[in-house]
């Protein structure tokens, strides 16, 4: 058994975003990079999976930078057993498609029986690369699972959806998988963990190593950024303290009621 | 432009996002007979529709089609795009909208822009902006050289509009699915819950780390009773276990777009402020006048959560 995770280099949740000045791009020079948070759980579950297949590679692959790399190698150290970077170089204002495009070509060399990410990368929340991977492959998706069971070839998962509601799949394997929060809760990487990651096999790739023409990715390129910019600005509110809490209270009902009227 | 609405429906019962997307298509595509909606599912009540602007209705029904089904449910969407020859498709950023689509996407090898909250045309082709990390900053992003575009547009931001009172004509659209389809729908669960969904509430009341205790929600519950509300929970409620991670708003949890946010007890960080800081009207209670989540209330009470929610459940009851 094979199982490959997706992950994506993300901000961390706490960052404050800075915008250039010609609002162009997002000023990331002093942002501490993660791996986006939901693919933690990702990759906890196809660790989870090899403790009960036994026979099991778990590969961590990423799209993207150099610096990526160190990521992919966090992965590592959590217990995956060989790291796998796709370059973007010249392709760093790849779209979602077009990761995707490179991914599955990276997925179909590989031929892992199971591929997971998380539901979506922090950056963008767009919930795309997982799911056009599983298209371009011509495989099901299931995508913000809170449970995954996998039995030989075949796998169960239920899927959140709006108001608690769960979705509940039967599927044939190879499948991708897009991990919610609830799926589990990810381990921590050991010190040991952490020095034998750095000695695990490691992939640097380019897309053209998958047959894929760089300028032909380059101009299938859809979703151009234009720029960036921030939310308005919300007015200074109305702070109430030092009162009683009850004249407080009423005050601000009353102010919902009449001033911003959604009473 | 020539615009195709993918029509949501849930228990053959069309979903209020529908009207906003078919709202918006309309305005866009300018001649009415350029808008067609396509509806998936069994026996679906299409009247929702009636007045929306859409002069052509694809109805892709069966038995296949019952329960939602991704793949079954982007054969039908990818039959009405070839028959139709859209230069856009509209869907809504649901947990549907936003599982078919970007299959679509790849299918058709056509660009996508997810959770649009501002959309125009340049001629023939889209330029829409859309929140990026949670909402901390927006992107405007332009989709020039497909021939087929697609965007999800966020629910409860476009208000739906009727154009006139006439009805659609009705397409039957034949779609096989396979024998061979590799994905059963075996079971949908109801949510446990009577209210809204976080992503559709119109009012939410959320508990942070002040909480304290699983079992203290039940004075936010009270509360959201009487306002029609749902409950949400802070990461820091979440990571604390009073609440499941189906109630978190924020960047890791759920970004949320209510007419009224009431926050008690939550500090307001920088991860929460991006999933709520889009609600309409936004009250604070905390017992800490210098936390953050001050400068984006409009009203804001310092005071303790345990003494403040009691009061103002009792105040709305005299009131609602």
């Amino acid at each position: 058994m094979k199982a490959l995770v997706i992950i994506k280099k993300t901000p961390d949740t706490e960052t404050k975003i800075k915008l250039s000045g010609d609002g162009k791009s997002v000023d990331s020079s002093d942002t501490k990079f993660i791996i986006n948070p939901y693919d933690e759980f990702a990759i906890e579950e196809a660790l989870q999976i090899k403790q009960k297949a036994g026979d099991c590679e778990v590969v961590i692959a990423s799209f993207g930078s150099a610096d990526t790399k160190e990521l992919v190698v966090k992965g590592l150290a959590m217990g995956a057993d060989r790291g796998l970077l796709v370059s973007n170089d010249g392709l760093e204002d790849a779209d979602s498609l077009t990761a995707a495009k490179v991914l599955a070509a990276a997925i179909k060399e590989e031929a892992p029986d199971i591929v997971l990410c998380g539901k979506q990368a922090i950056d963008d929340d767009n919930m795309h690369v997982g799911t056009m991977v599983a298209e371009l492959l011509g495989w099901p998706h299931v995508n913000v699972v809170n449970k995954l069971t996998v039995d030989g070839n075949a796998a169960t998962a239920e899927r959140e959806v709006e108001g608690g509601q769960m979705e509940v799949y039967e599927f044939g394997l190879p499948a991708v998988i897009g991990a919610n929060k609830a799926l589990n809760t990810p381990r921590y990487a050991s010190l040991p963990g952490i020095m034998k990651a750095k000695r695990k096999p490691f992939d640097n790739k380019s897309p053209s190593d998958y047959g894929l023409d760089a300028s032909a990715l380059q101009s299938g390129i859809k979703a151009v950024v234009r720029g960036y910019k921030f939310p308005p600005e919300k007015p200074a509110g109305k702070l109430f303290e030092g009162e009683d809490v009850a004249v407080m209270v009423e005050k601000v009902v009353n102010l919902l009621r009449e001033e911003a009227k959604v009473l | 432009m020539k615009v195709l609405i993918f029509v949501e429906q849930r228990d053959g019962t069309i979903k209020a996002n529908a009207q906003e997307a078919l709202t918006i298509g309309r305005k866009l595509a300018g001649n009415s007979s350029d808008v067609a909606a396509v509806v998936v599912g069994k026996d679906v009540a299409i009247e929702g529709l009636d007045g929306f602007g859409a002069d052509k209705v694809y109805s892709v029904n069966g038995e296949d089609f019952a329960n939602y089904n991704v793949i079954s449910y982007t054969a039908a969407v990818d039959a009405a795009v070839k028959d139709f020859s859209p230069n856009l498709v509209i869907a809504a950023a649901s947990p549907m909208g936003r599982d078919v689509m970007p299959r679509l996407a790849a299918r058709n090898d056509a660009g996508i822009i997810t959770d649009v909250v501002d959309i125009q045309a340049e001629g023939d082709a889209i330029v829409a902006t859309k929140p990026m990390y949670a909402g901390k900053c927006l992107a405007d992003i332009a989709l020039e050289k497909s021939a087929l575009q697609i965007v999800s547009i966020r629910p409860n931001v476009f208000a739906p509009e009727k154009s006139g009172d006439g009805s659609a004509t009705v397409e039957n659209l034949a779609v096989s699915i396979g024998s061979d389809i590799n994905l059963k729908t075996t079971e949908i669960r109801k949510g446990e819950s009577q209210r809204a969904d976080l992503t559709e509430a119109v009012r939410i009341i959320s508990g942070g780390r002040a909480m304290g205790a699983a079992e203290k929600f039940s004075i936010l519950e009270e509360c959201a009773d009487v306002l029609g509300a749902t409950v949400g929970a802070s990461r820091a409620a979440v990571d604390s276990g009073y609440a499941p991670h189906d109630m978190q708003v924020g960047q890791t949890g759920k970004v949320v777009n209510p007419n009224l946010y009431i926050a008690c007890g939550i500090s307001g960080s920088i991860q929460h402020l991006a999933g709520m800081r889009t609600s309409k009207v936004i009250v604070a209670i905390n017992t800490d006048p210098e936390a953050p989540i001050f400068a984006i209330a409009d009203y804001g009470i310092v005071a303790d959560l345990f003494e403040a929610v009691p009061v103002l459940t009792e105040k709305l009851k005299g009131m609602l």
